[in-house]
């Protein structure tokens, strides 16, 4: 059970993390200023568990891989949007953070909301409804019950 | 069945006779392009995967463009890690302060028709205008290619646009492209590649064939395509093989769909704030009042882009409120720009040469804008915050219309100065 934290269509990755923090050497330093410019206090609301909730063309924009990767540092349970950007798509499942395309989620719900998502059945449940969601590809899957690429790789390798 | 041009880049690489949207194939890279922004992270994630060498350094470019010149404390500190690792792993092709880097992978002969390239950043998609399959990644994958030298693919389907005519006076390919991206929407091509045709296209530059490929992107695509032809051949150095010559879509190839134009139908347009797909003609936003122009980036920075402004305010004086900024894309351009006189022109009307990079287009330096002001630009972005405060307004423009918007002091017709 995590709350939602909704946004618009389009949301390029400039709102998720703007390039002057690019410069800060690492993800948790990052972090605190994760959607900045439209939430502020998004970092300090945000708990572990929480969903980001997004309409079409999730994550467009540049091909910063530190946006999903904020994202995840926050403890971000999955991001569930209509449709996604392709390289935020290949980014985020490469670092382990599940991202879930739900044609009907986001209209339903509203920011606050609470919501429940099994991965493995591709179902949401939010404000008493079922959502079924696409299903993750089970290669994709894998990589990201594994934590990611690297974990992944790594565990082909040993 | 018939091939598009992205299909039979990706056949070729992989050895198979053909392929079709849909498949997942691993492709051999033939090149891959590094920024500086992404370099920490990027050799970061080669260490953790335990990777002790990068697997072809003469395929690897290395480009400082979006931090230099360095403007905070920390931009230095990537050009340490970029040297060191250059250093360690053998790598020759470090460009430090050249210029912008899409624009140095072709300008610099890095990418040919027919080659399979990957970048970290998501413009990558410009080398389509030399007929290569090129797109943006992450720093993760990008690691992982500098270990294996190899990456997974999905086959894109392909949408084709046809366009023929002679566009009007005063219109540019950044006109046609911005209309395209009205037209699809901001991710009416994703996972798609874009395949342009038609005389308006066989018509035209590198360099516009350049802008149109560098902002499909903006439509959600994967990648652009431009047939290879003898401009192409001239402008890489080389003579097209027979498979290079052949990089055209089939007549029988299988397009997702096609969009035709008229090039006379087009008109000077800008992308309104902060969308890239907010598409009005100039005609309907006249009028309203602006602090600055840009003229510049990796979209709009090449010569062509220049000299076009430099012919709209030949004589002229940009409005006395306006800061005319002008970043060539390059020190190649700079320099020939220099001297065909086209800065001359610009500098003569008012306008600040800045150093070739990425600065102002990524909101690093070199004319950032804050709350209230409203910015005539010839980039690839208008999001919000991109080019200083989120309370910023920025229109996407062509070069021409940017130079008359200058002039004006507001948003008007670049015809009409």
């Amino acid at each position: 059970m995590g709350k939602i934290f909704k946004f618009h269509n389009d949301l390029d990755t400039d709102q998720i993390i703007a390039s002057q923090y690019l410069l800060l050497p690492t993800i948790e330093e990052m972090k605190v200023h994760t959607f900045e410019s439209l939430d502020p206090e998004f970092p300090q609301k945000a708990v572990p568990g929480d969903f980001v909730v997004g309409g079409e063309n999730f994550g467009c924009g540049s091909s910063r891989e530190q946006a999903p990767a904020v994202l995840k540092a926050l403890g971000i349970q999955a991001v569930v949007a209509k449709s996604f950007a392709r390289i935020f798509y290949r980014n985020a499942i490469n670092i382990g953070l599940p991202v879930i395309v739900c044609k009907d989620l986001p209209d339903a719900v509203e920011s606050g909301d609470e919501m429940e998502l099994s991965l493995t059945d591709g179902v949401a449940k939010a404000g008493g409804k079922e959502f079924v969601c696409t299903k993750l590809p089970e290669y994709m899957q894998q990589i990201l019950s594994q934590g990611g690429l690297i974990a992944s790789l790594n565990k082909e390798v040993q | 069945m018939g091939q598009t041009i992205i299909e039979k880049i990706i056949a070729r690489n992989i050895g198979a006779a053909s392929v079709k949207p849909g498949d997942i194939v691993t492709v051999n890279v033939d090149r891959v392009m590094l920024d500086d922004i992404m370099m920490p992270f990027i050799v970061n994630k080669f260490q953790e995967m335990g990777f002790k060498e990068v697997w072809d350094p003469d395929k690897v470019v290395l480009i400082y463009d979006h931090l230099v010149p360095a403007s905070q404390q920390d931009d230095t500190r990537h050009y340490r890690i970029g040297d060191e690792f250059a250093a360690r792993h053998g790598l020759t092709h470090v460009h430090r302060s050249d210029g912008i880097c899409h624009q140095l992978m072709t300008e610099a002969g890095y990418v040919k028709p027919g080659d399979v390239v990957f970048g970290t950043d998501s413009h990558t998609t410009t080398y389509g205008c030399v007929g290569a399959f090129s797109t943006g990644i992450g720093y993760t994958e990008m690691a992982a290619i500098l270990g294996t030298g190899q990456l997974w693919v999905k086959v894109p389907e392909t949408i084709r646009v046809v366009i023929d005519g002679t566009l009007p006076e005063g219109v540019m390919s950044k006109d046609i492209i911005l209309r395209l991206i009205g037209d699809l929407g901001a991710d009416g091509a994703t996972y798609r590649a874009l395949e342009f045709g038609g005389q308006t296209v066989e018509q035209m530059s590198i360099a516009s064939r350049m802008t149109m490929a560098n902002m499909a992107i903006e439509a959600g695509a994967k990648c652009a395509a431009f047939i290879p032809d003898e401009k192409t051949a001239q402008y890489c150095g080389i003579q097209l093989s027979g498979f290079q010559a052949g990089l055209r879509g089939d007549a029988d190839a299988s397009y997702v769909k096609t969009l035709t134009y008229r090039a006379e139908d087009f008109l000077p347009v800008m992308a309104c704030p902060s969308q890239v797909d907010k598409i009005r003609n100039v005609s309907e936003l006249a009028g309203t009042v602006i602090d600055q122009v840009f003229i510049g980036s990796c979209t709009n920075g090449r010569l062509e882009d220049l000299q076009a402004a430099a012919a709209v305010l030949k004589g002229k004086q940009v409005a006395p409120f306006v800061k005319l900024i002008v970043t060539p894309a390059s020190r190649k351009v700079y320099l020939e720009a220099l001297e065909c006189g086209a800065l001359q022109t610009l500098m003569d009307a008012g306008a600040i040469i800045t150093h070739p990079g990425c600065g102002l287009c990524c909101g690093r330096t070199g004319g950032i804008l804050c709350d209230g002001e409203r910015v005539v630009a010839t980039n690839n972005r208008n999001f919000l915050g991109r080019m200083g405060t989120s309370k910023v307004e920025i229109y996407l423009a062509s070069p021409v219309t940017a130079a008359a918007c200058a002039v004006a002091g507001k948003i008007v017709d670049g015809v009409q100065v």
